[in-house]
């Protein structure tokens, strides 16, 4: 019945669109760092929209399934084989049984997402099957996957009522478009002078090897704020782009701590918190400010882009 | 704010994803597919109003029990002397005030406590510990908290709870909430022993990892 972890890849943890609700009580909301690739890959199988996944980063796993089933792999692109033969990423792939789903090293991008047909079985904690790396629960037993690891879809009630459809066109330049992350100013952005957002919205900063799901470090030209006074601890929103005293920026992401008592310039638009979670290690970036009402609207369209993507 | 914050949990809008209270500000975290800036300001104008005296719910006073144990308190020694105050006047010190829960951050459960005697102010370790053990009782600046998980941590550590405080499988997951009042309570290294064996093996949640039964069956 189960499906075994053969091999774990870099950091392989279950996803889901993550646990809202408890950032009062200083649990993050965790979920999949590239919400839109996770989507589609359930869009893709008829599953809930926020059916659990495995959110695979740089170095995919290798799995060994036991029963038949049907999956889909979005996100970075990698290399699938399926019993050593190329298989294409964005599509459903059935599987039969006994037959071994290899995802090697990621070309371009950071993870990638598998789904299964019915979606992972596991117990929500707190409403969520996101694994909380720094609480220790949620996910498989609160934890990154290991070799050995069985791994259980659930089981489709109405399976028939359940049809694998295919993308209308290539989603990838709609998805990872080359230019510039779109940011709104933070609250905090009279604490910044003219010339700290100059320097900003101009020069390219790169993703430091130190970046994980709770934030990204990145390197280039330090920002300073006016004055050096110390800020008080408030809430961070994800994706805030906080600055330090050495003044090297950092995105707060989707495992990020929910206070904070850094200054934050800019906060990345909704819209575009899915292109971070595809951010490398020595990736460069560069920001671009918009208002909070393009900030909407941009949201807007793209909820509206995701209900054309599949083929009637 | 800890009463719009308590006023805004109450509400479970669909629309509010997550509220994030701190010292002097509540962020308010909305799904921009749900609605806008304008109505939650709106809802927040309106709650602001309505102004409940705070109020008929007296703030509940959490006691939370402490091992000094200097196996666990492993900078009482250095707290004390930093302080020129003995050991025992520290932990008579950190024992006797109440504190208020200012807000959660930093891990999950992890409570800003306010309220720490002076003579107890130090500033953090240069350093930070790789691995505090979840339940130590650590003070750093003008405040103090519970380790509520297995974390870093660049606190000064007194001693330990046998209490857990931190459980996602029970309700609420974390002992704390903002607005509680919180009162540290001395006991020996035995019971606090007892007390953490008979939590470990009664507490549903008493593991570290979720077991493999918790996988759903098919």
């Amino acid at each position: 019945m189960p499906i075994r972890v053969n091999n774990p890849g870099l950091l392989t943890t279950i996803q889901d669109a993550g646990r809202h609700g408890y950032s009062h009580l200083g649990i993050s909301s965790c979920g999949a760092a590239d919400s839109l690739a996770y989507r589609i890959a359930n869009l893709i199988l008829g599953n809930e929209e926020n059916a659990a996944a495995l959110e695979m980063t740089l170095l995919g796993a290798t799995l060994e399934f036991e029963d038949a089933a049907v999956v889909a792999v979005t996100g970075a692109d990698c290399d699938c084989r399926l019993n050593g033969k190329v298989t294409p990423m964005w599509q459903a792939i059935e599987v039969a049984p006994g037959e071994v789903l290899a995802c090697a090293g990621m070309k371009t991008g950071a993870r990638a997402y598998l789904a299964a047909q019915g979606g992972f079985a596991v117990t929500p904690v707190l409403g969520s099957a996101s694994t909380d790396r720094a609480g220790h629960f949620g996910g498989y037993r609160g934890r990154k996957l290991l070799k050995g690891d069985l791994l259980r879809i659930r089981q489709q009630r109405a399976a028939k009522s359940r049809r694998a459809r295919r993308l209308q066109t290539n989603p990838l330049d709609t998805l990872y478009p080359p230019s510039p992350i779109r940011v709104t100013r933070g609250t905090q952005q009279d604490l910044f002078g003219r010339e700290a957002f100059e320097k900003f919205f101009s020069r390219a900063y790169v993703v430091s090897d130190d970046s994980d799901r709770s934030g990204l470090r990145l390197k280039g030209e330090a920002i300073r704020p006016l004055s050096a006074s110390q800020f008080i601890t408030d809430g961070i929103p994800l994706g805030a782009i906080q600055v330090p005293p050495d003044g090297q920026p950092i995105i707060l992401f989707v495992d990020q701590q929910t206070t904070g008592g850094y200054l934050k310039i800019a906060n990345v638009i909704a819209a575009d918190m899915h292109r971070i979670g595809q951010l490398r290690p020595r990736d460069s970036v560069r920001f671009a400010e918009v208002t909070m009402a393009e900030a909407l609207e941009s949201v807007r369209q793209q909820e509206e882009w995701l209900k054309t993507i599949l083929r009637s | 704010m800890i009463s719009l914050f308590r006023a805004l949990l109450e509400l479970r809008d669909a629309r509010i994803r997550n509220l994030h209270p701190a010292y002097a500000s509540l962020l308010i975290d909305f799904d921009p597919r749900k609605s806008s800036h304008e109505k939650l300001a709106g809802l927040v104008e309106k709650l602001a109003r309505q102004r409940r005296p705070e109020r008929a719910r007296a703030p509940s006073v959490v006691t939370i029990p402490v091992c000094y144990d200097t196996e666990f308190g492993l900078d009482l020694l250095d707290v004390a002397k930093s302080a020129n105050l003995s050991p025992e006047e520290i932990i008579r010190q950190h024992s006797s005030a109440t504190y208020l829960v200012c807000f959660l951050g930093f891990s999950p459960g992890f409570a800003y406590l306010s309220g720490l005697p002076a003579a107890l102010r130090l500033p953090r370790l240069d350093t930070p510990r790789k691995n505090v053990k979840a339940g130590t009782v650590a003070i750093a600046g003008s405040q103090a908290a519970v380790y509520p998980v297995d974390s870093a941590g660049g606190w000064r550590l007194l001693g330990r709870t046998p209490v857990r405080m931190f459980d996602p499988e029970v309700t609420p997951p974390a002992r704390l909430v903002p607005g509680d009042a919180v009162k540290f309570v001395p006991i020996d290294r035995a019971e606090f022993d007892a007390t953490f064996d008979k939590l470990s093996n009664t507490t549903p949640g008493a593991k570290s990892e979720t077991t493999p039964e918790a996988m759903e069956r098919p």
